[in-house]
């Protein structure tokens, strides 16, 4: 398998997102929350537009306080490393419900294409593993991508890791909303939660 | 646990982690994140043993600024433990926060200021309210051990009903008090 991937990243998330039912999403910054809002706005999508790094940790606290909803983060792999040692905390609760996406270019995207820690050798389904996370995949096809979104409402089956490759070309962006305080009334909302 | 008990029915006000906790139930707190503190270990042994708690141990203290984010989008309330020293550690993360408008309750026992021994943590003790204002992070102090009820009460209310980033840092003098380094293991 080659370092490089060659998965369309918007077409990888529409299909990791289809009939979704229940599940929650988390994006992380950047690219993760356009492909995200491209796959379809939904008020259970909480699109981060800072916060690098604590994606993860966003869907763990969103895993133990919702454990009957399967919980999807979807980012990216500068997102990931960031927030690397958040891959041990998710281990340590063991949240069934809780799945991590790692859209990985193997780059930077936003900033310019430098290559990440990814591009250079890192394997963040095997960090996954070592931090304590059981169920880890390296996707590089269409036909895996659909393995791991049939697997993602077994709430009893995670914490999981993907690692997908995707290929690092530039896409049009789409643009979420990004009022923080609205996205955040608008999840809550979705779960039942008045707005105080 | 024996010990948890006896604490819980033997409260005094030099028994202020119990005090805490029992705020933090109060306002039914259903998650508790960490990096580990002596100044904190009798609450955090509190947390762990409480089943209607989901305590997590986090490898910094940033990790728990956006767990709280999640806790709240899911509908729990969440409190953030660490020790001066890791306030730095959390400045971006506030920006999630800030942003938002979610609340954050943070307890931090302070080091660096009083009778502190060991000049590698005055830096960041002086630093730490700064640390938490640029940000727009309330800050209140806990000096007294007969005041953690109350202080605690009113941080949470700022932070839960108020949607507010709230820091309580509580003074090193009161950590002396409980003479801490004995509980270290």
């Amino acid at each position: 398998m080659s370092a490089t991937g060659t998965l369309d990243r918007r077409a990888a998330v529409k299909a990791l997102l289809a009939d979704r039912g229940d599940l929650l999403v988390i994006s992380g910054l950047g690219s993760s929350s356009y492909d995200v809002f491209d796959a379809g706005e939904h008020p259970g999508n909480f699109y981060l537009w800072g916060a690098m790094g604590g994606a993860a940790m966003v869907g763990l606290g969103l895993a133990l306080a919702q454990p009957k909803r399967p919980v999807l983060v979807v980012t990216g792999d500068g997102e990931q490393l960031m927030g690397i040692g958040s891959l041990l905390t998710v281990a340590t609760k063991q949240p069934g419900n809780l799945s991590i996406a790692v859209l990985d270019n193997g780059h930077f995207g936003e900033t310019g294409m430098q290559p990440s820690h990814s591009g250079l050798g890192a394997k963040l389904e095997v960090i996954a593993s070592g931090a304590g996370i059981g169920n880890v995949s390296d996707i590089a096809d269409m036909a895996g991508i659909e393995n791991f979104r049939a697997g993602l409402r077994d709430l009893g089956g995670g914490p999981r890791l993907a690692r997908i490759r995707i290929a690092a070309g530039e896409v049009e962006r789409a643009l979420p909303p990004r009022d923080g305080t609205y996205l955040k009334n608008r999840f809550r909302g979705h779960l039942g939660f008045k707005v105080s | 646990m024996d010990q948890i008990a006896v604490h819980q029915d033997s409260a005094t006000s030099t028994d202020w982690p119990v005090a805490i906790y029992r705020t933090l139930k109060s306002f039914g707190v259903a998650q508790v994140s960490y990096v580990p503190d002596a100044g904190h270990s009798k609450l955090i042994k509190l947390s762990h043993a409480d089943a209607g708690i989901k305590t997590t141990v986090l490898t910094t203290e940033e990790e728990g600024v956006a767990m709280a984010a999640g806790a709240w989008l899911g509908g729990d309330r969440a409190v953030l433990l660490m020790q001066s020293s890791g306030v730095g550690n959390c400045v971006n993360m506030l920006s999630l926060m800030a942003s938002c408008r979610f609340p954050l309750l943070t307890l931090v026992t302070m080091r660096g200021e009083w009778a502190e021994f060991n000049p590698w943590q005055i830096p960041m003790g002086r630093a730490t309210p700064q640390a938490f204002e640029i940000m727009g992070t309330t800050v209140l102090r806990l000096e007294n051990p007969d005041d953690a009820e109350e202080v605690i009460s009113a941080a949470a209310s700022l932070a839960y009903d108020g949607d507010q980033q709230v820091a309580v840092l509580i003074s090193q003098r009161m950590i002396g008090r409980k003479k801490w380094t004995k509980e270290t293991h």
